[in-house]
């Protein structure tokens, strides 16, 4: 058995008869009808295995798999393959970083601190906003919690609007997180440019939320989407993918109250959807309302700047059922795995990222609308993500399965029948044309 | 010992009360400023918000803790302090000359089931 | 050794980027044409830095942190225990690692099989019926789990429950919780003895309550003894019973929630199943029911069929989703490698070693420090610094800080609420009797030093990277970013 544990048995006992107690008396307050007394369960294996063992077994879980450094893959709806560099791995395993937990002691957690605080101010710079958390468990969370914020911050009202461009994923979960504070949520319909153009003209509503780039890729008009949620005496929320914010509008130039996203693509891997890593920026005036942590800047008593938890009163240990959130755990790790992944890329490497992704997303599609066997689902410009329709022959399912038998995992199939394709910096021409000729083998188009 | 100053009323949950014609000024008691600890952060309701006894007023915040006001009486906020947003520590120094919000009292009643200084004295003695 | 590290921002060694990437290979777009007004001009305001000022920048950072692997971290109700190297090879294997969470089932049969066979040993563990994997930490698992318990009553038709009944000295997260499921909390009172006051329950039960959130052992490591009775009790009322697992470290194959008689439970496997901590996350926090309540968990759960694993999507009565996806998948992979290699008599062990250490302690220093209750702690225990305080004028908070000097990580301070000055110790199976004792010497020593040079503890730590900071500038004049 892998154990570890520095103690066995006998010195344990030895341990507790030198202070006078009796190993066999540990769980005397624990009535002896309810002690355990089953040595074989249906799936818990009786003893542990060797590390040897574990490695084994665990790995070759894995091997049942197929990842996406094996097959090309085009799936985007939320979780996209950019490229991680390789020293954010090793900075982030360093035990100081990878083990301590929140830094309640301020003394002994400057490095989490202050990797935190740098992680703030990175999300305020990509997104224009005043004060950013520490963070959240992932954009769908974050973006629920940042309805629950409008509620609170406007006080009158119990429903909110939501762009009918949302990702699926994200509705559901601001649906089962207001639905449970008896709150309303009302959903818009997305126009045939695919962009959010019917926001509410009445007033009532908390929040307008929108996504952009939307769920198909679409770059929403962000401007007008503020403008007519203040019109409407409504906080103007956002979700905004962090990749694209350094090629598009700022959320924070353009007026908006609360922006959240899923910060996934700076460096973290897709991981079968998680862990993952929400964010959340507000305006100045809506600071005391942010849920989560925050780390400030201070001094020590010599005067040494100093970084420490602040603003916790709000939280959850102190305000307990009158708290901004009960989250208390976030995803601090991920921040500062982010932070890193910033820090390598600075403005150049971001925007490098940024480009490519938006350039081999256009020749993709441009290449695969030539083969006359698709036209986009939306005419509108898109970043990094775009849905096709298929010629009336074309069965999207059928193309999947026929492109995974040559390596490649295709688009994600969407209800409407259109295919959802992501394009990121890691492919290279080929990739791309090979898949363009793949397609067009299998369903028999035209290749340029 | 904190300082019960002697010709203002008081509730349980540590707010003073001045009576002036129908108009309530409320803020918190020495006693409350003292367990708060250093004050960082203080905000009182808008005018014009309608208010039942124990309604929310504001709510006042240290380093370690964060505590509503609670409304002694019943009416409507007729001024509220903002100065303390910018200056909370001015509750620490001079609790009972930072006041939160004025009220115009709809049932002067509910001044009867506040404490007298000696009352509220006695009380925070056994706290 | 700690160096003075400057913000990331102050640096610019810099102006080109770090060739991370490839160069463009397709036809270099007119983004600017193409995107119109969205187009911002401007490079995003962040700086160029070279790899090895990057690097050295966030090593010294974490120079200035105290891990798990610096020396004994005994946070009470946080379970630092070590957490195994395998674990993390297997979370990163790029097997596991590198898979999109919307790939075609057949791709991705490791993953829902690991998930499936974590999930059967969790119910064998726990004493449930099924679990679902998507709350992210703790707290958002008990908000998952109160979900469940609001949409049992609403199915029955039973809308006046709108009570949820927490115990005074409960976690900051249950009230929270309870509150973000729309619940009203209401309190119940503990005994002199430190455990939940029978009497008190009664009184606040009614049919109004839609259930009780209870820890066990609680806050101040106390087993409730009568926690039949108190299930029971809830159950009779109509309510359902919750349990935290925070504390599940000191139970483990000792007695299971499931048999005391609970409905639905969450783990916090960074706390209970070794996966690290990463300075606040991320965990993951499990949540396990009864299947009475199986139709509501979150949707999809992980199903077989015909020897094949796949995602259930067809749950009419789900609760929906609490976040996207199915959880915190390469967390989950690193509590399973833990639960291979302890097996059910490994984890007994732990649990055995997590009470004995804590017990140890405490018998060590209870002589000085004043025990919280005098009913038998398990895996943490609570000490007050009132003697200390009292005699010498030297905070928990002072004594805390001195124990920074002596290379330990304090315990946690202040904490649980009902008790003064409190400091509440959990050491953890994975610390050695070396460790312990010079643990419990350290404080010892520190209770001398208060009355004998109270300034030592005043203006402790004197060996830190930074002294004590000022909290209420940072509170007052808020600097958040650079």
């Amino acid at each position: 058995m892998k154990g570890y544990l520095p103690v066995d048995r006998e010195q344990r006992t030895e341990m507790l008869a030198d202070v006078g107690l009796d190993i066999d008396e540990l769980f005397a307050s624990v009535p002896q009808d309810l002690r355990l007394r089953q040595k074989d369960f249906s799936y818990l294996a009786r003893a542990g295995l060797s590390e040897m063992e574990v490695r084994r077994e665990v790995t070759g879980l894995a091997d049942k798999n197929i990842s996406i450094n094996d097959y090309d893959c085009y799936l985007g709806a939320g979780i996209y393959d950019h490229f991680t560099p390789a020293a954010i791995g090793h900075l982030i395993q360093r035990q100081e970083f990878l083990t301590a937990y929140t830094p309640y002691q301020a003394e002994i957690s400057q490095g989490t601190l202050q990797a935190i605080f740098e992680w703030q101010s990175y999300i305020c710079r990509l997104t224009g906003m005043d004060v950013a958390n520490s963070s959240m468990y992932d954009g769908a969370s974050a973006a629920a919690e940042s309805m629950l914020l409008a509620v609170r911050a406007k006080r009158k009202s119990d429903k909110v609007w939501i762009s009918g461009g949302l990702n699926p994923e994200y509705l559901q979960t601001i649906k089962t997180y207001l639905h449970a504070a008896g709150l309303e949520v009302e959903i818009g319909k997305l126009n045939s440019e695919g962009k959010t153009s019917d926001m509410p003209t009445e007033k009532g509503y908390a929040a307008f939320l929108v996504q952009s780039p939307n769920f198909y890729g679409i770059v929403e008009d962000l401007e007008a989407f503020a403008q007519a949620a203040h019109e409407a005496d409504a906080l103007a929320a956002a979700s905004c993918d962090p990749i694209s914010l350094a090629l598009l509008k700022r959320p924070g130039d353009l007026d908006f109250d609360i922006v959240t996203g899923e910060a996934q693509a700076l460096g973290i891997a897709p991981s079968f959807g998680g862990p993952a890593l929400g964010y959340m920026a507000v305006t100045q005036k809506l600071m005391r309302q942010i849920p989560g942590r925050l780390a400030g800047e201070t001094v020590d008593s010599n005067g040494k700047t100093a970084y420490v938890l602040t603003i916790q009163a709000r939280e959850q240990h102190i305000r307990r059922e009158k708290a901004t959130s009960n989250i208390c755990t976030n995803q601090a790790l991920l921040a500062t795995a982010a932070t890193i992944y910033l820090a390598l890329n600075g403005r150049s490497g971001l925007r490098d990222v940024a480009e490519q992704s938006a350039a081999k997303a256009i020749y993709l599609r441009d290449k695969l609308v030539e083969t006359g066997l698709f036209t986009p689902l939306y005419d509108s410009p898109y970043f990094r993500e775009f849905a096709l329709k298929p010629a009336a022959d074309l069965d999207l399912t059928k193309l999947n399965r026929e492109l995974l038998k040559q390596g490649i995992i295709g688009g994600l199939v969407l209800p409407e029948n259109a295919w959802l394709l992501a394009v990121t910096e890691k492919k290279n021409k080929a990739q791309l044309d090979h898949l363009v000729e793949a397609v067009t083998a299998i369903a028999g188009g035209e290749v340029s | 010992m904190a300082e019960v100053k002697k010709d203002l009323l008081y509730a349980e949950s540590h707010e003073w009360v001045q009576v002036e014609d129908n108009v309530a000024t409320i803020g918190i008691s020495d006693y409350a400023q003292d367990q708060l600890g250093d004050i960082v952060y203080a905000e009182a309701m808008e005018v014009d918000t309608e208010v039942e006894v124990e309604d929310a007023l504001g709510s006042v915040e240290s380093v370690k803790m964060a505590s509503d006001i609670y409304s002694p009486v019943a009416g409507k906020i007729i001024a509220a302090n903002t100065d303390l947003e910018d200056e909370p520590e001015q509750i620490n120094d001079d609790p009972y000359g930072s006041w939160f919000v004025k009220i115009e009292m709809s049932d002067p009643a509910d001044l009867d089931k506040l404490l007298s200084a000696d009352a509220y004295e006695k009380f925070i003695e056994g706290e | 050794m700690y160096k003075d590290t400057k913000l990331i921002f102050e640096y610019t060694t810099k102006t080109k980027p770090n060739r991370l990437i490839a160069p463009l290979d397709v036809e270099k777009a007119d983004l600017a044409s193409f995107f119109g007004s969205d187009y911002r001009e401007e490079l995003p305001d962040i700086p160029d830095i070279d790899e090895v000022t990057v690097v050295r920048h966030y090593t010294n950072l974490s120079a200035k942190n105290y891990g798990v692997e610096t020396g004994t971290y005994p946070l009470g109700s946080c379970t630092m225990k070590y957490n195994p190297k395998i674990n993390e090879d297997m979370a990163s294997l790029p097997g596991f690692a590198m898979t999109h969470p919307l790939q075609p089932e057949e791709t991705v049969q490791g993953n829902l099989e690991l998930l499936y066979l974590l999930e059967q040993n969790f119910c064998d563990i726990f004493g449930m019926d099924r679990f679902t994997f998507q709350p992210s930490a703790g707290a958002h698992g008990e908000q998952t789990g109160l979900l469940l318990i609001k949409a049992y009553h609403d199915d029955r038709g039973d809308d006046k429950r709108k009570v949820m009944i927490v115990p005074d000295s409960a976690h900051g997260t249950n009230p929270a919780s309870a509150a973000m499921a729309g619940y009203e909390v209401r309190e119940v009172s503990s005994d002199e003895r430190g455990l939940v006051d029978i009497d008190a329950l009664r009184e606040v039960l009614g049919d109004d309550v839609a259930g009780l959130m209870l820890t066990n052992p609680n806050t101040l490591g106390l087993f409730e003894r009568d926690i039949e009775q108190i299930t029971k009790l809830v159950h009779d009322c109509g309510g359902l019973v919750y349990y935290d697992g925070a504390n599940a470290n000191a139970i483990l194959m000792q007695t299971r929630p499931g048999d005391m008689g609970f409905d639905v439970v969450h783990l916090n496997v960074h706390k209970t199943f070794s996966t690290p901590h990463g300075g606040g996350g991320p965990g993951a926090g499990p949540v396990g029911c009864k299947e009475f309540l199986a139709s509501y968990l979150p949707r999809p759960t992980v199903v077989k069929r015909d020897g094949h694993y796949t995602l259930d999507y067809d749950m009419p009565k789900s609760v929906g989703k609490v976040r996207a996806y199915t959880g915190s998948f390469g967390i989950l992979v690193r509590a399973y490698a833990y639960v291979l290699s302890n097996g059910a008599e490994g984890l007994k062990e732990v649990s055995e070693g997590a009470v004995a250490n804590a017990r140890y302690i405490l018998e060590r220093v209870r002589s000085v420090y004043k025990a919280a209750s005098d009913e038998p702690s398990m895996h943490e225990f609570v000490i007050s610094g009132i003697p200390q305080k009292e005699s010498c004028g030297c905070s928990t908070l002072d004594i805390a800080k001195r124990l920074i000097d002596y290379g330990f990580h304090p315990p946690t301070v202040y904490f649980p609420l009902i008790v003064p000055e409190a400091m509440m110790v959990e050491p953890t199976e994975t610390e050695s009797r070396a460790d312990l004792d010079a643990f419990a010497d350290a404080l010892l020593q520190i209770a001398e030093e208060a009355k004998t040079n109270p300034e030592l503890l005043h203006e402790a730590p004197h060996n830190a990277p930074i002294s004590r900071p000022d909290e209420v500038r940072a509170a007052r004049e808020p600097k958040l970013k650079a």
